[in-house]
């Protein structure tokens, strides 16, 4: 992408997340993209595949919404909470199919899909009942001492969306705290949107390179979205909203009061401005993280470098 | 029966000083805290969110919380955590949970009733997967009821290797499976529970470790 392109969510959304299309929205806890997920919603996008390692309270919310023909994951819960209630109910009912892995597999799908590897070893299935259900998992016979080894098929989703607390114009991203699933979802998509806590100068990336998870293959759009992962967090700006976490049991425990929240939360709202501009004075709380910026490292001053003698 | 025995607090009894242990929130968080309260200060905490050798501050409600992240050893990415620290043998002794335990020691946290239509859909693997194939050791907690402890489960989630030992804590009494071995032996009983108690709540004949069978014996 051109770093001229600097689209609203909306129409970073509108381009690039197509009915039909298979979408991962990343983030192990920290930095899920909430943002993104309710302008899916708002502009009714449907038949989507969600793909995640946990579906979280996020994708809860799109299959409530109806964004979701098919879901792929491997781990479905609200940590310390219960059930994702919608997503178990349409389980439950036979309203959405699924596929389902565990974590360690499900990444390794990904990073086969990101390497172009033709399949990826994933011997800890052996013995379970998962590989009787999930196509994508099948047995070879190992050219090297003849044991029979699980492996999974690669997952390129279409689409995957990165929450960071830095990116530049060119979609290159910085995270730290809990980097999670991002690096292997974004490299196995095709195309990447980046919304990030903040957009910074190509300079303020070159001055930490060891943070750098992404080079932009694949961005189409790069987004400034400030507080994009709430109720999620971002590590440093804004602690996790576990009170919504909390309550999310109670809102999506009935199906009734799960639409009205969608209607009056996400759906009837402009946009995340908004959204953010309800939440002000929580979110201000959720702020009050404090401070501890480690010791800076010396990478040295390349001229320096440079003009050491040989 | 006997008393019911809080689950942490004899979970905490198998955690040794110095290892690297795999926690989860709820219970297994209170046994590891117990235990560096205790016996072994000097635990590595790790969450399979990444979060290595965490220092928590609360009691996280979710494996991935800030406060795990803030001050801990290291930060590393969910491939890394599985392909290195979990995969890669780091792992000492690991909690995990499930909804059943056979007498193999496999476990079910994925679905009652049939897997293409459930009666109830549970949280599913997970890492647990791959966390029992890996860690040295395994502790599963569990209250001790007999739809958790079945002959058959509807669904095996995770198949703990014969290299590895499991062992599973229940309210009422232990059972284990050392390495090697290939069933859960019935290992302790706890709070004046009886082994004929026991066999009630469990879906399959009990065999006894060798250290209760001598106890048993000499109690008789």
């Amino acid at each position: 992408m051109s770093s001229a392109e600097t689209p609203t969510l909306a129409e970073a959304i509108a381009a690039n997340v197509k009915p039909g299309d298979s979408v991962y929205i990343t983030g192990f806890t920290h930095l899920i993209g909430f943002a993104a997920a309710h302008e899916i919603i708002r502009q009714g996008i449907r038949d989507l595949t969600l793909i995640r390692l946990t579906p979280d309270l996020v994708y809860d919310q799109m299959v409530a919404a109806g964004c979701a023909r098919k879901l792929v994951f491997s781990y479905l819960g609200n940590p310390g909470v219960g059930s994702l209630n919608a997503i178990r109910r349409a389980i439950e009912r036979g309203e959405i199919e699924w596929e389902e892995y565990t974590h360690g597999s499900l990444i390794a799908a990904l990073r086969a899909g990101a390497q172009g590897a033709p399949f990826a070893p994933v011997p800890a299935v052996a013995g379970t009942d998962l590989p009787r259900h999930n196509p994508a998992i099948a047995t070879v016979r190992s050219p090297f001492d003849g044991t029979e080894v699980p492996v999974v098929a690669p997952l390129r989703p279409d689409v995957a969306i990165v929450h960071a607390q830095r990116a530049d114009a060119q979609g290159r991203v910085q995270v730290w705290g809990s980097v999670g699933d991002i690096p292997e979802a974004a490299r196995a998509a095709r195309r990447v949107i980046v919304t990030a806590e903040e957009i910074v100068d190509e300079e303020a990336l070159r001055a930490d390179p060891n943070r750098t998870l992404l080079l932009g293959r694949g961005v189409e759009a790069v987004v400034h979205v400030p507080y994009g992962a709430h109720p999620s967090y971002a590590q440093g700006l804004y602690g996790r909203d576990n009170r919504f976490y909390r309550q999310w049991a109670e809102i999506s425990a009935d199906p009734d009061d799960l639409d009205s929240y969608l209607e009056e939360q996400v759906r009837s709202i402009g946009g995340w401005d908004a959204h953010v501009e309800r939440e002000r004075e929580r979110l201000n709380e959720l702020s009050k993280v404090g401070e501890s910026v480690p010791n800076a490292v010396n990478f040295g001053d390349n001229a320096a470098i440079a003009a050491v003698q040989e | 029966m006997g008393e019911p025995v809080d689950l942490a607090a004899t979970a905490a009894e198998y955690l040794s000083d110095g290892e690297t242990v795999l926690v989860g929130v709820g219970a297994p968080g209170k046994a590891a805290t117990l235990a560096q309260r205790s016996h072994a200060p000097n635990l590595t905490l790790v969450y399979e969110s990444g979060a290595i050798g965490s220092v928590p501050a609360r009691p996280p409600l979710s494996i991935g919380d800030p406060t795990l992240f803030a001050g801990a050893l290291a930060a590393m990415s969910v491939s890394d955590t599985f392909a290195y620290v979990i995969e890669g043998g780091l792992i000492d002794t690991a909690f995990v949970g499930a909804a059943e335990i056979d007498r193999r020691a496999r476990l079910n946290s994925t679905v009652i009733g049939d897997y293409a239509s459930p009666k109830v859909r549970l949280p599913g693997s997970g890492g647990a997967c791959e966390i029992v194939a890996y860690a040295r050791r395994t502790l599963v907690l569990s209250p001790l009821q007999r739809r958790r402890f079945p002959e058959r489960l509807n669904f095996v989630t995770s198949a703990p290797p014969p290299s590895v030992e499991v062992v599973v804590v229940t309210d009422r009494c232990v059972f284990r499976r050392p390495p090697g071995g290939d069933e859960l032996l019935l290992d302790r009983l706890l709070g004046g529970t009886t082994v004929e108690e026991v066999q009630a709540e469990v879906g399959w004949q009990l065999t006894l470790s060798d250290s209760l069978a001598g106890e048993v014996a000499g109690r008789a």
